[in-house]
């Protein structure tokens, strides 16, 4: 499966009667894009209103509580549209082209629940840590209509509607826009990509997904994928957004939508792909409750990578404690069908660092890449703006008897942080 | 006896009142409320059942909200006994030294707070079970 991106560089957002794009600069008109949310009739029962705002790198601005972050992306050529069985018709994407709005994000923050971590600040030590501090964000804030305090799974999918709705309608303003600059990804079936690649390694990614329940669930072409039996996809399916985030509890660790789009382990999989490996697919397997959906998941996870006669796989959790259990069963059933893992975590080392850093282990888990860890604690000085609410900080992860300091600083651990520990890499904390 | 993995053999461990409450009358399994149980004594009990012979049927970290943080948890284990199995065993002695590694927060959280960890708690079970969490609320 071959696709082409598009990138269009978008340095500024500006509210405008016209929405367009031009020059760099995106200029939107919040009502359109409201009008275009509420076409939904989850949206329109639901959401009792959005504002929006823009956030710009550098800026004395918080964002939160975060619920996703999204890449506004649009199919201009070959099968299928952006968000797959969500947004546009259930059909295969990941061919053709597809053009990117590179720089900028839809960001949907607003309560959920109570105690709703997501922070991202746009300057100070915060911002470090987080990826999405670097781009322009579009900020939609939603409240919530009357008697949600008892439907929030409809809630909950009704602002992820609304996420996804905002990111296209904007992503649909770079459909006739020239792209700065392009690049083509492409994968080969098994015997085309051994005939074409000969000698190489050949490597997949197995690519884990939180999936337990309201605020830890991940959908896959529009399927529910604790649902799911593991399965294959072309990696190019991923950057058309075939993977969507319904998660964000413990925030640090959760992929936003924009990581599944941008995911760096497929990046750097196709730079080294017909140089020093050949990469075959992606294979996503689930991260259920229920014990017996373990088993089956990472037996068919290591049965498949045994079918495609890989040499190695990098395999990506998503969270801790429940999943840390599915990455080291992956990990440890792959290693046994003869194909060599690495795998990527992050870390709950306790405040001091000093606890064990995984809920399980196995001596087969011999080559592992961290995040960093979780319970590291930051303070994060008082800002001039907040976007959301701080209503629900003092309940986040981190102070003793809260984390919200009478000055307007948050003591916190890292895991309040949007993206601060992402288990794909999407971030620069690691350790050697 | 009932056989293995069928929901007549789930024996739900909760001081979940919602989950509770929202299960009750939808399946053929055993609930155990004990409302006055801490997180840690609901792992504890897990544990002691699952050396006696019990086998775990969820995860017993199952949830991104961590241990410190939410005083709710809701997990299933076999009513019958099968025969201890080790890996459980290690699975559930894990999850509480997990538990303990967590520093303690002297939080006082508000009702609505409350009532949403117990909703988290409660759509993790569901889920896991096989039951749809919505229908629960709604009864």
């Amino acid at each position: 499966m071959k696709l082409e991106l598009g990138y269009i560089q978008i340095n500024d957002i500006q509210f405008s009667k016209e929405c367009k794009v031009e020059n760099g600069t995106l200029y939107v008109d919040p009502e359109a894009i409201k009008a275009f949310m509420y076409e939904d009739d989850d949206v329109k029962a639901w959401v009792k209103s959005f504002s929006f705002d823009v956030a710009h790198p550098g800026e004395s601005v918080r964002i939160t509580p975060v619920k996703d972050v999204i890449e506004p992306r649009v199919k201009v050529e070959g099968s299928g549209g952006v968000f797959p069985g969500v947004i546009n018709k259930v059909e295969t994407v990941g061919s053709g082209k597809t053009h990117v709005l590179r720089g900028m994000a839809v960001v949907t923050a607003g309560k959920i629940v109570g105690f709703q971590e997501g922070i991202i600040d746009m300057s100070g030590p915060g911002a470090d840590y987080t990826p999405f501090s670097k781009l322009q964000n579009l900020v939609v804030v939603a409240e919530p209509n009357e008697g949600y305090q008892d439907h929030k799974h409809e809630y909950e999918h009704a602002v992820r509607i609304a996420g996804l709705r905002a990111a296209t309608y904007v992503g649909e303003l770079g459909r006739n826009v020239t792209p700065d600059e392009t690049a083509v990804f492409e994968t080969y079936g098994i015997k085309e990509g051994i005939e074409k690649l000969p000698g190489l390694p050949r490597v997949a990614y197995v690519h884990m997904l939180q999936s337990q329940g309201l605020l830890h669930d991940t959908y896959v072409y529009g399927v529910d994928a604790k649902r799911s039996l593991t399965t294959i996809l072309c990696p190019t399916e991923t950057m058309d957004g075939a993977i969507i985030s319904g998660n964000c509890v413990s925030a640090c660790d959760k992929n936003t939508t924009y990581h599944h789009q941008n995911n760096p382990v497929v990046a750097n999989l196709f730079a080294a792909h017909g140089k020093t490996l050949n990469y075959v697919c992606n294979i996503i397997t689930n991260e259920n409750v229920y014990l017996a959906d373990k088993q089956r998941s990472s037996d068919w996870t290591a049965k498949l990578c045994r079918l495609l006669d890989l040499d190695g796989a990098l395999v990506s959790q998503e969270g801790f404690g429940n999943p840390d259990t599915d990455l080291i069963m992956n990990c440890k059933k792959i290693e046994l069908q003869g194909v060599k893992t690495v795998i990527i975590t992050d870390e709950y080392a306790g405040q001091d660092g000093k606890s064990q850093s995984l809920a399980d282990a196995d001596p087969l888990a011999d080559a592992v890449v961290t995040g960093g860890n979780a319970n590291e604690v930051i303070i994060l000085p008082k800002m001039d703006k907040v976007i959301g609410t701080l209503d629900y900080v003092d309940v986040i992860a981190g102070g003793h008897a809260g984390s919200l300091r009478p000055d307007g600083t948050i003591e916190a651990e890292l895991q309040v942080i949007t993206g601060a520990t992402n288990e794909m890499g999407f971030n620069r904390l690691s350790a050697r | 006896m009932a056989s293995i993995d069928n929901p007549r053999d789930f024996l739900i461990l909760t001081n979940n009142p919602l989950a509770a409450s929202c299960l009750e009358g939808r399946g053929p399994y055993t609930i155990r409320l004990e409302p006055d149980r801490s997180f840690r004594e609901i792992l504890v009990e897990a544990r002691d059942l699952v050396y006696a012979g019990h086998i775990l049927y969820t995860h017993p970290l199952a949830g991104s909200v961590k241990p410190n943080e939410t005083p709710y948890k809701s997990l299933v284990v076999s009513l019958s006994p099968h025969g201890f199995d080790p890996q459980h065993g290690e699975l559930i002695a894990n999850a509480i030294a997990v538990f303990d590694k967590f520093k303690v927060l002297d939080r006082v959280y508000s009702g609505s707070v409350l009532r949403d960890f117990q909703l988290i708690d409660y759509s993790l079970l569901a889920g896991a079970i096989g039951l749809d969490a919505r229908a629960g609320l709604s009864k």
